[in-house]
């Protein structure tokens, strides 16, 4: 923080925080919501114990509060797509180990094994409420969604399928930023993917981009907030800067609202939020807006 | 073995006991030719095992060496008549980004850079280099001011990276750097950067989307600080020496990457060693390279800025 932003008055959340033995500021670790393969699952927010079937059958929302789990890109995929509409492309691209970074295959590989995807992206075509899009969903189970050369390959080629076939382009962003291990490469990757989505803006074409817990770093200095549309799933966390890192530099404790949706969409750099059951109908509105289902 | 510093505290010694045996030469007549030779011979075998031992490490040191010439020094020597406009006409002036327009022989130009401070104070007036979204804004604003009037834009990258705050967070720093790297790309007009320091990630790159790309040769330019590096990978932000020996961010490395177009010399020691001489080769690469850039027309130019990132990447196709 510059000194001079000390003696402004303008911190409506600060709160001092102790450090324990660890170094580490109290409260920072927050249980990260997760789905293991027992019977019961414990909501993170609430407490309640929820029957894991249910909590599938009600879209990974918590039966009691509502809690949004973190899903997968196979799960958000039966959510949104049409059923049977979606077509994957790209499945198998790979990375590659460009900084001989030590046992980034073995990494890369147990990811793959564990998702049963090929990288932090799925991408291809499907429809939503019989609208055809080109649609990516990024992972963040896969190594947290983190942006490397493929990542960022599948994007840009999805924004130039989109480009060619005149569709509409819906992203799902979910990424801890760039891939370190991938140096910069993954850096590139934001200047790629969104020179893409200038050529398609710049021929007419509609991107819709969905906001998931998290969006950070690299993902939202580049396609994340480059929608035309920007959408937030309800509680997700979004920021440029990981709240960990801003919470160590200014030794303060950051209020839970800090970089969520609610919080962009109250300092104007989100559209709309909406809750994991009514994004479906709500992207089929807005693509409706833009054109009839053919 | 000699630390870096230690090696050129001895030349600095050399140079001194130089010009003692030189003033004397002069008031007493004495002959010390030899000696001299011999002190000279010593100095350049100093100098070429500094060269020869310098590590990633060390070159990180040097771009952040407090002496090196920061982004203004570098407009107000190669550049005339040079014009400071200030501010994003959204929010603010961020005084970790300048800009305006100049002249450089006969061509007028539009100047961005990122502007580390001189001095302690004027680093804290600086943030030390690390923009504002109103500093990405207020860079964006000037590079479409310089394509309505068909300048050439030059950019100078030096930033340990974007500011990490809650005003930036507030004020949207993920959207001004993604707003930038966009518009960049569609820019009509030439636009060259130099990497004269700390090229530090996103906050560098949101500047950077450019036609040609050169660095000066200790300057550094990755996806994050090495120290980043270390702590987000081992946990341990004391392996930051590690973490630079395998990260590829040293220009040499760079250039065989094909991330940037040319290493621009410096002195031993760095930069500040030779500002004169540092300065006067980047003036020549900035007129060469108007001089072809401007050659092109708008969309070969666009065109062949957008090939040069879309071939960014490394992967292949499994089956």
């Amino acid at each position: 923080m510059p000194i001079g932003e000390l003696f402004r008055k303008n911190y409506k959340y600060i709160e001092l925080t102790k450090k324990n033995e660890a170094g580490k500021l109290e409260g920072e670790e927050k249980a990260v919501p997760s789905i293991p393969d027992d019977l019961l699952i414990k909501c993170p927010s609430c407490s309640e114990k929820l029957y894991k079937e249910a909590l599938a059958e009600n879209m990974y929302c918590c039966t009691a509060c509502g809690h949004h789990f973190r899903i997968n890109a196979k799960e958000r995929l039966q959510e949104i797509a049409d059923e049977g509409s979606f077509e994957e492309i790209d499945r198998t691209m790979v990375s590659v180990n460009t900084l001989d970074y030590p046992e980034y295959e073995k990494k890369i590989a147990s990811y793959q094994e564990k998702s049963g995807n090929y990288d932090g992206v799925v991408t291809g075509t499907c429809s939503i409420e019989g609208h055809k899009v080109v649609i990516g969903v990024m992972d963040s189970t896969f190594m947290m969604g983190s942006m490397g050369s493929v990542v960022g390959e599948k994007i840009t080629r999805a924004i130039e399928m989109a480009d060619a076939e005149k569709l509409p382009l819906v992203i799902f962003t979910a990424s801890g930023g760039a891939r370190m291990q991938e140096g910069i490469m993954s850096l590139m990757q934001m200047a790629k993917t969104s020179s893409a989505l200038k050529r398609f803006s710049d021929n007419g074409g509609l991107y819709i981009t969905v906001i998931t817990d998290p969006t950070t770093g690299g993902v939202t200095a580049s396609f994340a907030m480059l929608g035309d549309i920007i959408i937030g799933e309800k509680g997700a966390l979004i920021g440029f800067a990981g709240k960990r890192v801003i919470e160590q530099t200014i030794k303060q404790k950051l209020p839970d609202e800090f970089q969520t949706v609610e919080f962009l969409l109250e300092h104007g750099f989100i559209d709309a939020i909406a809750p994991r059951e009514e994004l479906k109908e709500l992207l089929a509105r807005i693509l409706s807006l833009h054109q009839e289902v053919q | 073995m000699m630390t870096i510093k230690e090696k050129e505290q001895k030349i600095e010694e050399l140079n001194l006991k130089i010009s003692e045996l030189k003033l004397i030469e002069e008031n007493e007549g004495i002959d010390f030719q030899e000696q001299i030779e011999e002190l000279n011979d010593k100095i350049k075998e100093i100098e070429d095992l500094i060269v020869k031992e310098m590590t990633p490490w060390d070159r990180v040191l040097t771009s952040r060496e407090k002496k090196r010439p920061t982004a203004l020094e570098y407009i107000q020597e190669i550049f005339e008549d040079f014009v400071e406009l200030h501010g994003d006409r959204y929010f603010g002036d961020d005084k970790a980004i300048v800009g305006g327009i100049a002249r450089i022989d006969d061509f007028k130009v539009t100047v961005i850079g990122e502007q580390k401070g001189m001095n302690t104070k004027d680093n804290i007036y600086r943030n030390f280099g690390m923009p504002a979204p109103e500093g990405y804004r207020k860079a964006l604003r000037l590079m479409k001011q310089a394509e309505k009037f068909n300048r050439p834009i030059i950019t100078f990258i030096d930033t340990p990276g974007a500011f990490c705050g809650v005003s930036a967070e507030e004020r949207g720093q993920g959207e001004a750097i993604a707003r930038n790297l966009m518009e960049m790309a569609g820019l009509k007009v030439p636009v060259i950067s130099f990497i004269i320091g700390e090229g530090g990630s996103g906050g560098a790159l949101a500047v950077a989307v450019s036609d040609k790309i050169y660095m000066l040769e200790n300057s550094i330019y990755g996806v994050l600080s090495p120290e980043g590096f270390a702590s987000i990978l081992w946990k341990d932000g004391s392996r930051a020496q590690e973490a630079a020996d395998v990260m590829k961010i040293t220009a040499e490395d760079l250039a065989d990457l094909k991330i940037i177009d040319g290493i621009i010399k410096e002195p031993v020691g760095g930069a500040h060693k030779d500002f004169k001489k540092v300065s006067t080769s980047v003036k020549e690469i900035i007129l060469s390279e108007l001089e072809s850039l401007t050659k092109l027309n708008n969309s070969e130019l666009v065109n062949k800025r957008y090939e040069r990132f879309r071939a960014f990447g490394e992967f292949k196709i499994v089956e």
